[in-house]
């Protein structure tokens, strides 16, 4: 245990994030982790007691668009990103 | 002695916008056209990309909220629910969880309270003493964006993806627990449905996935108020995969706590072809999700204005008809439950009755030629292209006694297809009766001479020889005689012979 990061707590959130991670790269992921929530913790020193949180950047509301096709057949472009393809669809590795 | 436990269901019931464009793009909704050709940049999750709301999508929201009696939120935003799963392309979902557009609300529905007569005979026409009606409460409706599309290769190490679907608009129809049946599920179901589809907010096809339905069930013992440990059913393709895997349900749960066993909060599968469930995956609880307020997208104010827009707009829905329809129109019980299922069927009647076509009539072609013609073609009420006026011109036809019934059908046929005017086709295609007594008089009895056996055999007192002529006279009319007529106007010339034998 080191910066209140518990094993089993690295294990989770790599199971969240889908990382298999070394046991290496494990304690610098504890390292990583425990810098982050030292800066949360420097925030949580603000009293925000009564302040709204944000949500938005702007004070704008109620941006919309009409129900109108703009878009046309982009699929070889956009796809052209895709490191591998097949059929005009992406190709990812087996999910299940 | 055993325990009684009591089945507690809830639902939560995504269905599929009947918008032309994606929830926050440009792109169209269209179904079955090739592979990501309805992607953007902002749909497949490209970084530097601003999504933007589709405005129909809110009013679509709100009208099924204000439907469902829901309290409508004053001020509402989106949230990113987080995950890892190649369907979807951000790697978050656009989804609301803190300021859902609708909360509170409730439906009646009605049901068979006798679970022995099995959900098929489910019908409010039923005259059946048993039918009970209950409030279902909506705890919450939210806007939220559809997933892509996995094609998994058999065999194969990976798994090809077509973003067609992701983006699409969903409202997600969030019941509260107060199911306790599969006819009440069914019942709750079919009145979500009536009132989508007369909102027009969607087709709400099971089979075609345009609404989708988990549904979450727990036993309790009964007498007890505690909820208690809830499993979540996914995969129900139709009302019978729904109520085979409530039942099936039902039975695992009470079998593992009969035997002093947990149920295990999960989410399970339902395989329609072995029907039984095997578990997915343990349920991910909301913290999993890591879910924080998009930062992209402007929180979003309804107004009273909006509302009352939209309020006022609300269609007169299929229960209200029903009882408008049983004082104004002369027609049975059965006839209105029929036409008022659909919108497009009961604007369609009462547009016609409008023209002065006599109610039982117009009903008489819709119960009759209409669904017929709707079920061997395999559509819905919403793919009839026929107006009013047509189907208006076609029973004064009749009325007239210009075309015959055979006719009439077959009129009405091309007119289903191609919306043809029938007065226009009938002229076009000389299918008008026979309608002067000295032509058809001619023909019957041309056919009384052509045909003396059968002539013959009526006098002997075979009356079936009286059909067989007026089939001939028919035939030599081309199908365009009226034949009472002809018949009447046989007998007569046949008395006539009879006489002289």
């Amino acid at each position: 245990m080191q910066n209140g990061i518990s094993d089993e707590m690295i294990e989770y959130v790599g199971i969240l994030t889908k990382l298999e991670l070394s046991e290496e790269e494990k304690e610098q992921a504890r390292e990583d982790m425990g810098r982050l929530l030292s800066y949360i913790d420097k925030l949580g020193e603000l009293d925000t007691e009564g302040v709204e949180p944000m949500c938005h950047v702007l004070p704008i509301q109620n941006v919309l668009r009409e129900d109108v096709i703009t878009n046309e057949d982009q699929s070889r472009e956009l796809l052209g990103n895709a490191p591998c393809r097949r059929d005009n669809m992406f190709v990812a590795p087996r999910a299940f | 002695m055993a325990e009684k436990y009591e089945t507690v269901i809830g639902l939560e019931v995504h269905v599929e916008l009947a918008t032309k464009t994606k929830i926050f793009c440009g792109c169209s909704t269209a179904f079955g056209d090739s592979p990501n050709s309805h992607t953007c940049p902002i749909c497949l999750g490209m970084p530097g990309t601003l999504p933007m709301l589709n405005g129909r999508v809110l009013e679509y929201a709100v009208a099924a909220g204000i439907a469902m009696n829901c309290d409508i939120s004053r001020f509402c935003r989106f949230d990113r629910k987080n995950y890892f799963y190649p369907d979807n392309p951000q790697n978050y979902q656009i989804s609301q969880l803190y300021l859902p557009i609708c909360r509170d609300g409730w439906v009646e529905i009605e049901f068979n309270e006798d679970p022995a007569q099995g959900v098929e005979k489910l019908s409010p026409s039923m005259k059946n003493p048993s039918l009970r009606t209950k409030k279902v409460g909506i705890h919450e409706i939210h806007m939220e964006e559809d997933a892509g599309k996995l094609v998994h290769d058999d065999g194969g190490d990976y798994t090809l993806i077509d973003y067609n679907r992701a983006g699409v608009p969903l409202i997600e129809i969030v019941s509260e627990p107060d199911m306790r049946t599969a006819q009440e599920v069914i019942a709750y179901l079919e009145k979500l449905r009536r009132i989508l589809q007369y909102l027009g907010v969607s087709d709400c096809k099971l089979q075609e996935g345009s609404m989708r339905v988990d549904v979450n069930l727990s036993l309790r013992k009964e007498g007890t108020k505690e909820l208690g440990i809830r499993t979540e059913m996914k995969n129900l393709g139709s009302f019978h995969a729904i109520s085979r895997a409530i039942e099936s349900e039902r039975q695992r749960q009470q079998a593992l706590l009969e035997s002093g066993r947990e149920v295990v909060q999960e989410t399970r599968r339902w395989d329609e072809g072995k029907e039984t469930s095997y578990a997915m995956r343990s349920k991910e609880n909301a913290r999993d999700y890591r879910y924080f307020p998009d930062p992209d997208l402007a929180p979003i104010c309804i107004s009273h204005g909006f509302w009352e827009k939209i309020r006022a707009a609300q269609p007169e829905f299929c229960w209200e008809k029903r009882k408008r329809y049983k004082a104004e129109y002369d027609i049975p019980e059965y006839d209105i439950d029929i036409i008022t299922d659909s919108r497009q069927m009961a604007e369609l009647f009462e547009a016609t009755v409008a023209l002065g076509s006599q109610p039982k009539k117009v009903s008489n072609w819709l119960m009759g030629e209409t669904l017929r013609l709707l079920r061997e073609r395999n559509l819905d009420p919403s793919d009839i292209r026929f107006t009013p006026e047509n189907l208006a011109k076609l029973i004064a036809l009749t009325e007239s006694r210009t075309i015959n019934s055979t006719v009439a059908k077959e009129v009405f046929e091309i007119m289903f297809t191609e919306n043809a005017d029938p007065e226009m086709y009938v002229k076009e295609q000389r299918l008008a009766m026979v309608a002067d007594e000295e032509t058809l008089r001619r023909t019957a009895e041309k056919v009384i001479r052509e045909n003396p056996k059968s002539v013959q055999d009526y006098i002997r007192g075979k009356d079936r020889a009286l059909g067989y002529l007026v089939g001939q006279t028919m035939i030599a009319c081309g199908g365009k005689a009226d034949p009472v007529g002809a018949s009447r106007l046989l007998k007569e010339l046949l008395q006539q012979e009879v006489n002289e034998a």
